[in-house]
């Protein structure tokens, strides 16, 4: 059930991906296709690279590959494209402490096309109830990461890049999470995430989910690899 | 940019996003009135510590008024140039805005003119007073407001390419005036060459003009330099 109308072009195809730092290369190369409806989750130790995967995915740092293609058009030329439909969750909140939630939310929907937003009717399904209205230094760092989940609905993005989903969050949070996600994937979406630990573990989430393993590669430089 | 034929849509959507950073820019700044109101108080300090310095003698003042009048403003507007871009680096939203595959130079614009409306423009505020404590007669006034307006104008604009090159310093405060200060020399020459012909009821179209056109140059250029800058700054 996981893929109803499987897409034979995959929204997101990389062949032999490898991210760098300082001119290394961190991860042995990976290779995957990530289709509508599907969610690919990163694992490795701290450090092997996957924030600089995801980093590298969005054009903020550099990227080799043999073939990396974006809903069949390939980078780097599609990079613009790719980016206008992805939204990407970092580990730093992207929101103003000294605005309210609801006026960092109009900032970025605007800037994402979304059209106007009903920002209580938005608090409250994302567990903010009464807080649109609060400076976001008020909130804690969960409630902060909660009103950063607003971001990544914005202007209906075909690829989600998730960095830690799960930190700061609680147990309802968590289950929020998954069920974004989960909504993201049955409207034809797809997600990348990076994970720490056991996770979903009977959740909707599992039975759509694959794993990724990054390995540490040995020490090769990016002039070596393949140009992207 | 994908479809060149949209000239129309183009610029539309670059208004648009212009207009949305300026928006959100303003309301922070506005946000803490503080911050506008603390250069005013260190301009009028600066004017009145040079009334001291100079000394009793009304012609002697009168010599220096000017310059005094327009250092103070300066460093005011200078002081206040805190990284235009620090908080956007810490929070990750000048990342977010790179990855957006949004046009960066439209927010670029918003940004500069933001901090040029807030803390440039509130400094005219403390003009009259300013001009009381040095006895500059009140017909200078309109002469001492375009060049302060073409000034601040140009000083937001080089701001965001100093910013832009001080990005991932923490201590670039200081290094981000070193920067600045010495490309604001020429404004400043031709401000005070406007405002001494103004006071000896002299033609000053020839600085004005002058003056203009290196605002304007700045006002064109710099946004297209802080994007070249940025992309290379965030892309480790």
């Amino acid at each position: 059930m996981a893929f109803s109308t499987p897409t034979p072009i995959p929204i997101l195809g990389a062949h032999e991906l490898v991210g760098a730092r300082a001119g290394f290369a961190l991860f042995e190369p990976v290779s995957f296709d990530l289709h509508a409806g599907q969610l690919l989750w990163l694992e490795g130790d701290n450090g092997v690279g996957k924030t600089t995967l995801l980093r590298g995915l969005l054009g903020l740092s550099p990227l080799k590959f043999t073939r990396l293609s974006f809903q069949g058009q390939p980078l780097p030329a599609a990079r613009a494209h790719m980016q206008r439909l992805s939204r990407w969750l970092s580990h730093q909140s992207t929101l103003k402490s000294s605005l309210s939630v609801a006026q960092n939310w109009q900032f970025w929907a605007a800037l994402y096309n979304a059209g106007p937003i009903d920002a209580a009717e938005l608090a409250s399904s994302l567990g903010l109830d009464g807080l649109e209205a609060q400076p976001v230094a008020s909130l804690s760092a969960g409630q902060k990461k909660r009103a950063q989940l607003a971001l990544l609905r914005f202007g209906n993005p075909a690829l989600w890049l998730l960095d830690e989903p799960f930190a700061n969050l609680d147990q309802s949070g968590i289950k929020l999470v998954e069920q974004l996600i989960c909504r993201h994937l049955d409207h034809g979406g797809a997600a990348l995430s990076t994970s720490h630990g056991v996770l979903g573990t009977g959740s909707a989430l599992a039975s759509r989910a694959s794993a990724l393993k990054l390995r540490p590669a040995n020490l090769v430089q990016m002039d070596e690899l393949a140009d992207g | 940019m994908a479809n060149p034929t949209s000239q129309p849509h183009f610029a539309r959507r670059w208004l648009q996003l212009l207009f949305t950073a300026l928006k959100h820019e303003l309301r922070q700044r506005l946000r803490q009135p503080s911050q506008l109101l603390h250069p005013i108080g260190f301009a009028v300090l600066v004017a009145l510590l040079f009334g001291f310095a100079v000394g009793p003698q009304p012609d002697k003042l009168a010599l220096v008024a000017p310059a005094a009048l327009f250092i103070a403003l300066l460093l005011a507007n200078f002081l206040s140039m805190e990284l235009l871009f620090a908080s956007d680096f810490e929070d990750g939203t000048l990342d977010a805005l790179t990855a957006s595959g949004r046009e960066l130079v439209p927010l670029l614009y918003g940004k500069a003119l933001a901090f040029w409306l807030a803390q440039g423009l509130s400094l005219l505020l403390a003009l009259p007073l300013l001009m009381i404590l040095l006895k500059l007669p009140a017909a200078l006034a309109p002469t001492l407001i375009f060049t302060f307006v073409m000034v601040s104008l140009g000083l937001s604009f080089l701001g965001l390419i100093g910013s832009a090159l001080t990005v991932r310093l923490r201590a670039g405060a200081m290094l981000l005036m070193l920067l600045i200060l010495p490309q604001a020399v020429p404004l400043l020459i031709f401000s005070l060459g406007a405002i001494n012909a103004a006071q000896l009821g002299e033609n000053n179209a020839a600085p004005l003009l002058y003056l203009s056109a290196i605002t304007l140059a700045l006002f064109v250029l710099a946004p297209l330099a802080a994007k070249g800058v940025l992309s290379q700054e965030i892309s480790d």
